[in-house]
């Protein structure tokens, strides 16, 4: 880069790159730089100190994958693995779940509210959720929900729409801890829909593991690229010899300095693929990559620089019918997410605008105020019936193409609308951290951009 | 049993029908009696005569404007969900909105009386005025969704009540056989003194004055009715004659409970139509909708058609989940106003842009979006204004009375 390049204020710090600068402008930014070489202690030039604390800095900082496990080769390579069955259709039209679905609807909201709630505060700003919580996540059966029986999971058949009424339930806690505790069971998931008998033999165990020694796992589909499109990944898989070499970067990785297994897509021949990569994996390294919200499930991003895996790493298939599966079947993760955070929103603002009072009288009993809260209310309700519809097709084998596609667009958009309403009618109130509503705006921005991560 | 929200096995044939009606006999007048406001469609009376057969038969669960009625005694397993007459009624009215909105409304037998009679009439009413056309009068010239400010009296004289006042936007009021009105026995008591009554056409007294020229659903007849003095047997007061200031308006108000979904079918069947056509267009002109690539990457008109979609299947949803309450006994006051509130300004939204969308082919005659953007607009105003159904969600989700949320 030149000298002249370099002294252009485009292209850092959100300036755009068309923006130059006169004398005064120049004469400012070198003011700048002295007043933060810090004068104030003419000792020396202040050393950028490192931050101890990986994942709340953004710059420079760089470790290796943890890599304390290998994983046993076992099963047969090749052959099919097991499936869950489809769920069986009724015909009938019914919002009422299974008893099934219930019983660990309820298990989960008391998990939500009890252990969920009260740690998101904190998880929120160290960006990163807490050992204890994610040992009670396990005790509860998540990472191994999506699992059949057969396969050391819980449920009898496809768990799609179990899974969107997990999620929702956890993100009425708190979206970073659901995203935390939803990551490994959505790669076990995913081995459980379309790995071989090999690859559920060799991973699938450890996920059952009944000693806390479930391993963080991750699904890595996000690319740092603008107008981003999952199904044509930058990130490439390139045969060589036995196996394929991979390069790229991926992001929003979720809690991927703890991971032991990433899923991570990548182009091969022009069609997106699905691999697994063990996180001892020569050519991998993670950079903490926390973003505006979800900031509890310790957002990294993933770096592959000539990552070998061998030619069994493929997961399901390589004509793109397997990834564009993963994608749908996680936006419609993301979906349960943001009823769940909505939910949280409308649950927090109904107490508030009755008991907050403006002019003599409670501010609810102002139509502008009420019709706010009853937008809330009746969006909500669709984002949620829309998801339902998409998880109920999903599960029972239908196609959900369309639905999960319109079900997102709901999410995102009234789902979004629904965390600046929420702190809106907080007021002042709903910008400091006192309440929770900026933390909801914040995570219910990532519905719409966030791919991969989670899955149902 | 498990989450599903596709239409019900049993019901799909009755969808297919209605769908075939809407397709073969409403499509090709649509336009004619658009253009002729005030002539009766007598193509209609054919159609009426099927759908009673269908009723007759069974075949159609009860679906139409009497679908409405939540019987006591169904004899249903205990407890086992039931997809039945409500949810038979939005399915079916959607498909034939989809046909022409105006027209289903001018449905002989189908009127919003005959829901009003099948959710609050005595079975001794119910047969006798089986059979018969009837039309709602509430609106007076002085107000619209402030019901309880009803002019219109009511007294009782004898065996006979006599009724005095003037209601406007009476939907099939010149066609109908009789006038479910609205009046009060007792202006002094409120909500609580307000009754409905069964008025036949033809009673000495009853006049309609003029028929309305309109924005949309020109097909159906909008009628000023005045009543001067009309004596009605006091047998045509639909539910009790008690004025129970504790209950107030509560059992009026229950018809809407049931008529609102119906409208919001309406609305959902109306923009289908539009979004149906527009998609078709779309493609023509190069564009389709991709679900599975982020929609900005697509091109405007196929996000904007995403989002379309969208908002119209949730509209769509409530609407479906409202009436399966109804076919469960479960209070769905408020669901019902969140589905008439969502699908009635998505009714609006999707036809309106759909006619953004085809440009000069939308907003002319030639086609028929223009008509159905016209149509849709009602759909958000009779049976309760969007901000009237705001209020409902409103003081429902907050615990406020009207009192305290005016």
């Amino acid at each position: 880069m030149s000298l002249i390049s370099n002294l252009k204020p485009g292209g850092k710090h959100g300036v755009p790159s068309t923006e130059s600068r006169d004398p005064i402008g120049y004469l400012v930014a070198g003011l700048n730089r002295l007043a933060q070489t810090d004068l104030l202690d003419k000792v020396r030039l202040r050393k950028p100190a490192e931050q101890a604390v990986f994942s709340v800095t953004r710059t420079g900082f760089k470790t290796m994958t943890n890599a304390s496990r290998t994983f046993a080769k076992a099963g047969k390579k090749g052959q099919p693995g097991t499936r869950p069955a489809h769920a069986a259709a009724s015909g009938v039209f019914d919002l009422t779940p299974g008893e099934d679905e219930q019983m660990l609807v309820d298990v989960v909201t008391e998990f939500a509210d009890e252990v969920v709630r009260p740690a998101a505060f904190e998880a929120d700003k160290a960006c990163t959720a807490p050992d204890d919580l994610l040992k009670a996540s396990l005790e509860i059966g998540l990472p191994i929900l999506g699992l059949p029986e057969a396969l050391g999971g819980v449920s009898e058949e496809r768990s799609a729409m179990a899974g969107t009424l997990v999620a929702e339930a956890l993100a009425k806690g708190d979206m970073g801890l659901a995203v935390a505790t939803l990551a490994p069971g959505s790669v076990a998931t995913a081995i459980g829909l379309w790995g071989t008998d090999a690859q559920q033999q060799t991973y699938l165990p450890a996920f059952s593991a009944e000693d806390g020694t479930v391993p963080a796992a991750a699904l890595a589909l996000n690319e740092p690229t603008v107008l981003f499109d999952v199904l044509s990944p930058s990130t490439t898989a390139k045969k060589s010899g036995d196996g394929y070499v991979l390069n790229g970067t991926k992001s929003l990785v979720a809690r991927g300095d703890s991971a032991e297994l990433f899923v991570v897509g990548a182009d091969l021949d022009g069609k997106p693929v699905l691999f697994l990569v063990e996180s001892s994996t020569e050519g991998l390294s993670v950079e903490g990559d926390p973003a505006m919200g979800v900031r509890a499930a310790s957002m990294t991003k993933l770096v592959l620089e000539d990552v070998k895996v061998s030619a069994d790493a493929v997961l399901g298939e390589t004509d793109g019918s397997t990834y564009t599966e993963c994608v749908r079947l996680s936006r419609l993760a993301w979906c349960a997410l943001a009823i769940g955070t909505g939910q949280a929103v409308l649950d927090y603002v109904t107490p508030y605008v009755k008991e907050r009072e403006a002019f003599g009288e409670p501010i609810a009993n102002r139509q502008s105020v009420a019709f706010m809260v009853a937008n809330i209310a009746i969006e909500l309700q669709g984002m949620r019936l829309l998801t339902y519809r998409a998880a109920s097709r999903a599960a029972a084998g239908k196609d959900f193409t369309r639905e999960v596609a319109l079900a997102r667009k709901a999410c995102t958009d009234k789902g979004m609308q629904i965390g600046l309403d929420g702190v809106q009618l907080l007021g002042g109130h709903g910008f400091v951290k006192e309440h929770p509503v900026e933390r909801w705006y914040r995570d219910l921005r990532a519905i719409g951009i966030m791919e991969g991560t989670v899955l149902v | 049993m498990a989450i599903n929200l596709e239409v019900p096995k049993k019901h799909r044939a009755l969808v297919d029908q209605a769908h075939q009606v809407a397709m073969n006999m409403l499509r090709p007048i649509s336009r004619k009696y658009d253009i002729a406001e005030h002539e009766y469609p007598k193509e209609l009376d054919m159609l009426a005569a099927m759908i009673d057969g269908l009723s007759e038969s069974g075949a159609s669960e009860g679906a139409g404007a009497t679908g409405v009625r939540r019987d006591a005694d169904d004899g249903d397993k205990k407890g086992a969900v039931k997809n039945g007459a409500n949810l038979a009624s939005v399915t079916s009215v959607a498909e034939m909105c989809w046909g022409d909105t105006g027209l289903l409304l001018s449905m002989p037998r189908q009127g919003l009386g005959n829901s009003a009679i099948a959710s609050v009439a005595n079975d001794e009413q119910l047969e006798r005025f089986k059979g018969r056309w009837a039309s709602m009068a509430i609106t007076e010239p002085s107000f619209g969704s402030d019901s309880a400010a009803i002019s219109t009296t009511a007294v009782l004289d004898g065996d006979e009540y006599v009724i005095n006042g003037e209601k406007i936007f009476v939907t099939s009021g010149e066609r109908s056989d009789c006038i479910v009105v609205w009046a009060t026995l007792d202006k002094s008591l409120g909500r609580a003194a307000i009754k409905s009554f069964v008025v036949e056409k033809g009673t000495e007294g009853v006049k309609v004055e003029r028929l309305e020229e309109k924005l949309g659903i020109r097909a159906s007849d909008t009628a000023v009715i005045t009543f001067t003095n009309a004596r009605v047997p006091k047998e045509n007061l639909l539910g009790s004659p008690e004025i129970n200031v504790e209950q107030g308006f509560a059992g009026a108000m229950a018809t809407f409970d049931n008529t609102r979904p119906l409208v919001a079918a309406m609305a959902v069947g109306c923009a289908r139509a539009s979004l149906d056509l527009t998609r078709d267009l779309l493609k023509e002109a190069g564009i389709e909708v991709d679900y599975d690539k982020p929609a900005i990457l697509q091109s405007a008109a196929a996000a904007k058609f995403l989002q379309l979609e969208s908002d119209w299947e949730a509209g769509r949803l409530l609407t479906l989940q409202a009436a399966w309450m109804a076919d469960n006994r479960k209070p769905n006051s408020l669901e019902a106003s969140m589905a008439k509130a969502k699908a009635g300004r998505v009714g609006s939204d999707v036809t309106l842009s759909c006619v953004e969308l085809c440009a000069s082919v939308g907003y002319s005659e030639e086609e028929l979006l223009e008509k159905w953007a016209r149509d849709s607009k009602i759909l958000d105003i009779f049976e309760g204004t969007q901000q009237i159904q705001q209020l409902i969600v409103a003081r429902r989700i907050l615990g406020l009375s009207s009192a305290e949320l005016k």
